[in-house]
């Protein structure tokens, strides 16, 4: 208990110092903009991330003067973050330049009108060198309306102490956990399971591990093939099977983290965020902290694993375009993405940055201030390779409908029923593709 | 306020009868004032709430998807037919139902005893209804903060104190009980501050009369109080019901309408906000509307018709 105890408080203090850290930001933010009032502003919306506000200082002074970045900060969570934008958009807000996007919001914005597409020398620069996954994501009917960011994908963490040779498939993870808790060791499997696109991801990766689909290609119409429901059955067995954390249907990303740090889980279905936190947190039983790629679903089938992560898209009503679509190149150059990974743990879309030795500032040697990727991120390769064979969310621009509708049927997984539930998702699917019905 | 008594008096002293009282000159141009001097504020009512009323009926006839801008037409009545044969519009209706039920008959009870005690109080009565106040006073969303923490494993001390080894936000009965629980820690004060408002109705001097006559407490509560306050209390029944039937941020942040604990109006902020159905969000919307006027007409005919020592006519 006491252990747990001061686990907790030690998990409270780097929030503080980060938000710290955001507010001295900030200021140093304002204060730059006092020197350069009359001239033109950039506005740049795009999620919180602790040190994004370093690469936007950047991006003004890249402009030689011309114009001042501006970084508002959205929502933490994704739907607050989407609402906003498209609110604003909506109502034809002309203050908006650079749009930071999920990537399952580009197909949305693009058919909606309310961002651009990106041609010539831009979509030069925006696609040279980039993974295919994550540039499938800023692709809309064949066109380019977005530059990819960073991108992301889920890893199996878990601790070598408890497994030293970790589950290559669902089935040996399961059966793992179950022996670990007959042991009356951690056991628990601990991933997003609440009603939210984080089971979303989940069950997606699921069926595309399982070769099958949930959308047709085209976003137009509903598969739910055999694959679809092979994962449903995988996804009851999991939360049935009693490795699951009772809190599970409440579990979002930072949960799963928490519950894992604290020692209740022996395997983590999750980001590479949890990385940085677990360093930061359990520096001394980091070296056990260990990570591998995501179980198959059939043995010997590599997992394909859902992708995440952030596009840069120009509004279709900013009035000063191509300084948009200037900003949102310097944002992501390659230089950024390099800085941003280091920084804040997001995985680029770059590929060659995961073969890049040298340390952030390349003139000082290697240190822990100024750290390389191979220091920062270990797991860069495992993150590479389940990068280069990834799956991405179904593309349509009714994904808002298809998550919600998704999330709300799959939802407690403990209580699908693969045949049953397969049928009501393909009718509530195909309504919410038309935006006519309901969504839960 | 004069045009107001007057008319009242010249209607009371025709009681039951339809015929237009006879008005004097002067009465009639001081009426003639009354009204001029009401437009700007009615016109402005009608422009605030009647335009976005009549909006969004208009948009409940219509496929209307931001997304789709170019699929916009009318429907006629086939959102009402989607929503109406929809599962889980029933389903958030009745949780909405439930919950508001539930919620506003057991903020009555402890209003009513928190009213008593207000009222009663001879030593710090200002601290005592302050301290009272203070949940309401609280932003629904932080309280609402503060409760799901509480009850989250190992965050919270609720529930590590009552359900040490589940989570009861997870499930469906214990979170419906949360979700009353905290509409009921919050909105109580409001009951109370209402009915001890009623309570200040009720003359000392009847309740004297009556423990003369050997009323004992509890018939003095039922047989004076009560009816005397009723009034009161049925306008304090009608506020709470038509707030707690539109529930919105308690669930919004305990469960955000998982296991099936969406209220109509989350569901409605679902489909419009999120996901951006102007039509489908705006029949909710309506729908909404409607209930809410029902709930208040069922109201205020009961009002009308049972309320007792009510011969002032419709002098409410």
């Amino acid at each position: 208990m006491g252990k747990r105890m001061s686990a907790s408080r030690r998990g409270r203090s780097p929030g503080r110092t980060g938000s710290l850290l955001g507010a001295t930001a900030l200021t140093v933010g304002l204060l730059a903009g006092c020197g350069s009032d009359a001239g033109l502003k950039i506005n740049v919306y795009y999620a919180p991330e602790d040190n994004f506000q370093s690469v936007v200082d950047d991006c003004t002074k890249a402009s030689g003067g011309r114009y001042e970045v501006v970084y508002n900060k959205l929502p933490r969570p994704a739907d607050g973050q989407r609402e906003q934008m498209v609110r604003r958009l909506a109502a034809g807000d002309d203050s908006l330049d650079v749009l930071g996007l999920d990537v399952t919001w580009v197909s949305e914005f693009a058919e909606a009108g309310w961002i651009d597409e990106w041609t010539g020398e831009a979509k030069a620069e925006a696609t040279e060198g980039v993974l295919p996954g994550p540039l499938e994501t800023a692709t809309w009917n064949g066109k380019l309306y977005a530059a990819t960011k960073n991108t992301n994908v889920q890893l199996l963490w878990y601790d070598d102490r408890l497994t030293p040779t970790p589950p290559k498939t669902w089935d040996e993870m399961i059966d793992q956990a179950k022996a670990l808790k007959a042991q009356g060791k951690p056991a628990n499997v601990v991933f997003t399971g609440a009603q939210y696109e984080g089971l979303v991801v989940i069950y997606n990766t699921l069926v595309e591990s399982a070769g099958g689909k949930i959308l047709s290609d085209d976003g137009k119409s509903v598969v739910m093939d055999a694959g679809a429901i092979k994962a449903l059955e995988m996804l009851k067995k999991v939360t049935t099977a009693g490795i699951t954390d009772p809190s599970l249907t409440n579990s979002k990303e930072d949960e799963v983290r928490q519950s894992f740090q604290r020692g209740n889980a022996a395997f983590e279905l999750n980001w590479p965020f949890v990385y940085a936190s677990y360093a930061k947190e359990k520096k001394d039983e980091l070296k056990h902290f260990k990570w591998t790629t995501y179980p198959q679903l059939e043995a010997g089938k590599p997992a394909k694993t859902t992708i995440g992560g952030y596009n840069l898209a120009v509004s279709s009503t900013s009035k000063h375009k191509a300084e948009a679509t200037e900003v949102a190149l310097c944002l992501r150059s390659a230089k950024n993405q390099k800085f941003s990974a280091l920084k804040d743990g997001v995985p680029p879309t770059i590929e060659s940055l995961y073969t890049d030795t040298l340390p952030l500032d390349a003139t000082a040697p290697q240190s822990d201030d100024n750290p390389s990727m191979e220091t920062k991120y270990p797991m860069r390769e495992t993150i590479l390779d389940a990068l280069k064979d990834a799956a991405v969310r179904p593309l349509t621009p009714a994904y808002q409908n298809a998550s919600t509708v998704l999330s709300k049927v799959l939802s407690p997984p403990s209580e699908i029923d693969p045949q049953k539930t397969a049928e009501k998702l393909k009718e509530q699917l195909a309504d919410a593709l038309q935006s006519k019905g309901v969504i839960p | 306020m004069t045009v107001q008594e007057t008319a009242g008096s010249a209607t009371a002293s025709k009681p039951g009868k339809k015929a237009k009282p006879v008005l004097s000159e002067g009465k009639k141009a001081e009426r003639r004032l009354g009204l001029w001097l009401c437009a700007p504020a009615a016109i402005v009512m009608i422009a605030v709430t009647g335009y976005p009323i009549i909006y969004s009926i208009w948009l409940s006839l219509q496929r209307y998807d931001l997304r789709f801008p170019a699929q916009q037409e009318f429907v006629g009545l086939d959102n009402y037919i989607a929503v109406l044969s929809n599962g889980y519009w029933w389903t958030a209706f009745g949780t909405t139902m439930g919950l508001t039920i539930v919620s506003v008959v057991i903020e009555f009870v402890l209003g009513m005893g928190l009213a008593l005690i207000m009222h009663r109080t001879l030593v710090g009565r200002g601290l005592v209804r302050t301290v009272a106040l203070i949940p309401y006073g609280i932003v629904t969303v932080v309280a609402a903060f503060s409760w799901y923490y509480a009850w989250t494993p190992d965050t919270g001390y609720l529930a590590n104190l009552f359900f040490p080894d589940s989570a009861p936000l997870t499930e469906y009965w214990p979170s419906l009980a949360i979700i009353v629980l905290a509409e009921v820690w919050k909105t109580t004060p409001f009951m109370a501050l209402l009915l001890m408002a009623g309570l200040a109705l009720v003359p000392d001097d009847l309740l004297k009369a009556a423990s003369m006559d050997g009323a004992t407490a509890w018939q003095r509560f039922t047989k004076v109080m009560l009816p005397v306050m009723k009034p009161a209390i049925l306008v304090a029944l009608l506020f709470r019901t038509l707030d707690a039937f539109r529930i919105f941020d308690n669930i919004f942040v305990l469960t955000n309408g998982a296991q099936d604990t969406s209220s109509v109006s989350m569901q409605t902020y679902n489909n419009l906000v999120k996901g951006l159905n102007l039509g489908i969000g705006s029949t909710m919307a309506v729908l909404i509307f409607i209930t809410v006027a029902i709930i208040a007409f069922i109201f205020i005919k009961v009002f009308g018709t049972a309320a007792p020592g009510s011969d002032n006519g419709g002098k409410r």
